[in-house]
């Protein structure tokens, strides 16, 4: 009897320390990438690093910025996949990335790489500000398909849009931020207080205007490119509109974070990052993505997508990015609703 | 011999006294550990700015200053308000019916109106949208222009406060004395005066109790008001907007003062009356017999199959809505919402997290509570620390979650806390919980201990049985209900709460319920649905079991209640 006791703790021990030996290196990282896009992304690495394990931590642009950004003097993640280039201009602007240049970088297009001799970000794809137009809905209402964003003042589409809150989504600042490039501060302004009349809700996240929209709870949501590919490949009665003026956009990229004890995993990451597997992988969710030729046309997605987006100003988005959130806060948040 | 004997049991003696006050002062530590220390971290904090430098109340001063959060001051007043009032008013009458009418079928109504217990607070909000939403199923039955917003609040809180409401006013109308209606009677005064001037007084108390603590539930709600909210902020959703959102940590502890605020003083107030309610059922009471009354009864069938049909419409259509593939343009049914893995909240992964969390909740929160509550009510030493871990225990339920969760990362998350390990663990988690719900648990158990005659102690002391062994093999088993229903109600809280735990889960320790509230975030409402449908399943189920249980255990050990 004791002697199986004891055998079967032996047994453990041994399976215990084989277990860790075997463990793989945990890497945490920080991430805005769309829920779907978790496990394919996470599977693609790991079956090509099996010594690696990514430990997702996921949230909007904008929250997941704040974190990294109050982490300053703690860091908790060791490297960032997936997260808006704007935010990472903030974070190197506080000196919080480690530069390194990933095998194979140079075979990415220069303007998804950062400009440094040793980048400390490299982009992965674009992603593109559009409007989610539920037919069905708008028809209801009489709601004509907006050809401009000025179109979006109007106000026959009062209490139709629903947009996203730029202080916690990336793509609510894309938004806000090419309105201000492309119509300059003043008249950009002007046009989102105007918006904000016709606005039904701010919403937390940037994918959710369009999935109101496609679920007919709004007509017509702000919104990516994307997302409303998906949810027309699902059934979705919903048009993609392009405004006139040109389409916000910005990056996903990808960062080691300072400070991390796993460079060498962070490392081996972005290395993977910038694979062409990698982009062919992004190329499933994205029309532009970093690596030329890779790119095949995505279904439902328009296929002159990168002629329509506007030429953006990522250093100027970066370092007025405080500021134009917390104008747009004082201007448009925390007003109760809207009166119909 | 002899004097070998009574050393060995005054050494005995000593030990257990010894014992006595170690498990007191291990149960005020406990307290002030996990409740006061963190609220009181979370007041300094509130007078700090970010970098820790003490600024006096210039954070009040911005926080005042700016409209766009003084705004939610009056919003939460006006959503408590109105719930309170539909919530009181609706219970009134149900209660009413269940005392005191000869209406058929009480049984059945009265388990109907328990349902919300089970959900999570965010599941009657995801049902709104699918009933009046845009694309709701009743839309146009809506009086109003949307149901995101204040209406859509109060709708989904009346709806999860109901039961609350209606026990605490059934058992108002259960301390009746048929004496006075007999009087009442023999005087030909009229029903209604004899409801004005009997029965209205008699439940006072209950009602007065009854408004603050739906008040209090309902101006600290979160999930509710962060799901058909809209832009209509309110104090505990700008809390999470302050912390999640900006970062700004500061200003949601000023924030959380605030909203502290209203909930001590209905806190404060609620004990008071407390207070005067025992006093006022005689012991010479008569209880009341219901009398039929054929037009009465029926009126108030209909109510109550109303008030049911709400209920059952609510959580019906949750449960619809989950299994529609994609409302509201394809409504054929499937499992597709079923699969959380590809959704935000950490997937199935969460949902057995939160089964954990409950379990270890349960299991470790029972034992604490009637222990500390068995140690404060049975045994006589330290009459000072005792009367200090009563109000302690009471604490709680003035304390809304989220601020609960806020000041537990201040106190738990700080470099120089030894506990700071537990950050970030399922540990904080089931501690958080525990402490949040533990006002509730610890008055249950004080009151099956009170029940229990102080003889046994007396008499087993003076036997030199050791407290231990009386409490193990006597108060234990006589008080095995109680234990049943704290246990039970511990995890079915476990399962649903938001507000407390949406500051503290991390990477591994995804929980089911703030899956919810991000699959809303992120716009997938049917997942939510179904997630919240899932939470609300296993809770009932987890009730069933304890009911099986106990009913059996109650055979065995509880036949002399019937003597």
């Amino acid at each position: 009897m004791m002697f199986n006791l004891k055998k079967t703790l032996l047994a453990a021990a041994v399976a215990l320390t084989a277990n860790t030996a075997m463990a793989a290196t945990e890497l945490t990282v920080y991430t805005a990438l769309e829920a779907d896009q978790l496990k394919s992304y996470a599977k693609a690495f790991e079956s090509a690093n099996p010594d690696i394990k990514i430990r997702w931590v996921r949230d909007s642009t904008g929250i997941i910025t704040a974190r990294l950004l109050a982490e300053k003097e703690n860091p908790q993640a060791d490297a960032i996949l997936g997260v808006a280039a704007t935010s990472l201009l903030v974070l190197k602007g506080q000196d919080m990335l480690q530069p390194y240049k990933p095998t194979g970088v140079e075979k990415l297009s220069t303007q998804f790489v950062d400009k440094d001799e040793t980048p400390s970000w490299v982009g992965m794809d674009a992603w593109v500000a559009s409007i989610c137009y539920n037919r069905i809905e708008a028809e209801k209402h009489e709601l004509p398909m907006p050809t401009s964003w000025k179109d979006l003042t109007k106000p026959v589409y009062q209490g139709h849009l629903v947009m996203p809150n730029p202080n916690s989504s990336g793509t609510g600042f894309l938004d806000v931020s090419s309105w201000l490039q492309t119509f300059g501060e003043a008249e950009g302004w002007q046009f989102m207080d105007n918006l904000h009349q016709n606005i039904d809700r701010y919403t937390h996240s940037g994918s959710k205007p369009c999935k109101m929209a496609a679920a007919g709870e709004t007509p017509i949501g702000i919104s990516f490119a994307y997302r409303a590919a998906k949810l027309i490949n699902k059934g979705a009665p919903i048009d993609l509109a392009f405004p006139s003026e040109g389409l916000g956009w910005d990056m996903e990229a990808a960062a080691i974070v300072k400070g991390t004890n796993k460079a060498e995993a962070a490392q081996k990451l972005m290395d993977w990052a910038v694979t062409r597997d990698a982009n062919s992988l992004y190329n499933e969710n994205f029309a532009v993505v970093a690596m030329p030729g890779v790119a095949k046309p995505v279904k439902n997605y328009p296929v002159d997508i990168a002629e329509r987006m506007i030429d953006n100003d990522f250093e100027w988005a970066a370092e007025n990015r405080e500021r134009i959130l917390k104008e747009w806060q004082q201007r448009y948040d925390g007003k109760s609703e809207p009166k119909n | 011999m002899p004097a070998t004997l009574s050393i060995a049991c005054k050494r005995g003696l000593d030990t257990e006294a010894w014992l006595q006050r170690l498990v007191l002062a291990a149960g005020v530590l406990f307290l002030v550990l996990t409740l006061l220390a963190p609220l009181l971290t979370m007041l300094v904090k509130s007078v700090q700015n970010r970098d820790g430098v003490f600024i006096g109340l210039s954070n009040f001063i911005d926080y005042f200053g700016n409209p766009a959060l003084t705004d939610s001051i009056l919003n939460s007043l006006t959503v408590a308000f109105w719930t309170t009032t539909i919530v009181i008013s609706i219970a009134f009458v149900f209660a009413y019916a269940l005392t005191r009418s000869g209406m058929a079928g009480k049984k059945g109504f009265r388990l109907l109106s328990m349902l919300p217990l089970f959900a999570p607070s965010l599941l009657p909000a995801l049902s709104m949208i699918y009933l009046f939403g845009n694309q709701g199923i009743l839309k146009d039955w809506l009086p109003f222009e949307s149901i995101y917003g204040s209406a859509g609040i109060v709708m989904g809180l009346s709806f999860w406060a109901f039961p609350h409401a209606l026990m605490i006013l059934i058992t108002a109308f259960s301390n009746s004395d048929a004496r006075l209606y007999e009087a009442a009677k023999s005087m030909k005064t009229p029903p209604w005066r004899v409801f004005l001037t009997v029965t209205l007084p008699s439940v006072r108390y209950g009602l007065i109790n009854t408004i603050f603590v739906i008040f209090t539930l309902t101006i600290t709600d979160f999930g509710v008001a962060k799901v058909i909210g809209g832009q209509y902020n309110v104090l505990a959703t700008d809390i999470y907007k302050q912390v999640v959102g900006q970062q700004n940590f500061q200003m949601g502890a000023v924030v959380s003062v605030v909203l502290l605020l209203p909930a001590l003083v209905s806190f404060i107030v609620e004990r008071r009356v407390q207070r005067h309610q025992s006093a006022q059922l005689s012991a010479r009471a008569v209880p009341l017999q219901p009398q039929k009354a054929p037009l009465r009864d029926a009126l108030l069938t209909g109510f109550c199959t109303l008030v049911c049909g709400f209920l059952l419409l609510v959580i019906g259509m949750a449960i619809y809505a989950s299994f529609i593939t994609f409302w509201p343009y394809n409504m054929a049914l499937s499992l597709n919402n079923y699969r959380f893995d590809m959704m935000d909240g950490g997937g199935w992964a969460s949902y057995f997290n939160s089964l954990q969390m409950s379990a270890w909740t349960a299991l470790i929160g029972t034992a604490v509570v009637f222990l500390i509550a068995y140690m404060n009510e049975k045994i006589k030493p330290m009459p000072m620390v005792r009367r200090v871990l009563q109000l302690l225990a009471m604490l709680p339920m003035a304390v809304p979650g989220i601020v609960l969760g806020l000041a537990y990362i201040f106190f738990f998350n700080h470099p120089q806390n030894p506990l700071n390990l537990m950050y970030g663990t399922m540990a904080i988690l089931v501690l958080n919980t525990l402490v949040h719900f533990y006002t509730v648990c610890h008055l249950t158990a004080v009151t099956s201990l009170k029940q229990i005659d102080g003889e046994f102690e007396a008499v087993s002391a003076s036997l030199k049985v050791p407290f231990y062994t009386t409490l193990r093999r006597v108060t234990l088993p006589l008080a095995l209900p109680a234990v049943l229903d704290i246990s039970v109600y511990l995890f079915v809280n476990a399962m649903t709460t938001v507000s407390a735990v949406v500051f503290l889960y991390s990477a591994d320790t995804t929980l089911a319920s703030v899956a919810v509230m991000h699959m809303d975030e992120a716009g997938d409402i049917a997942p939510a649905a179904a997630m919240a449908v899932l939470l609300m399943v296993t809770s009932m189920v987890a009730k069933l079991l304890h009911w099986l249980v106990s009913h059996k255990i109650l055979l065995h050990t509880q036949r002399w209640r019937k003597l």
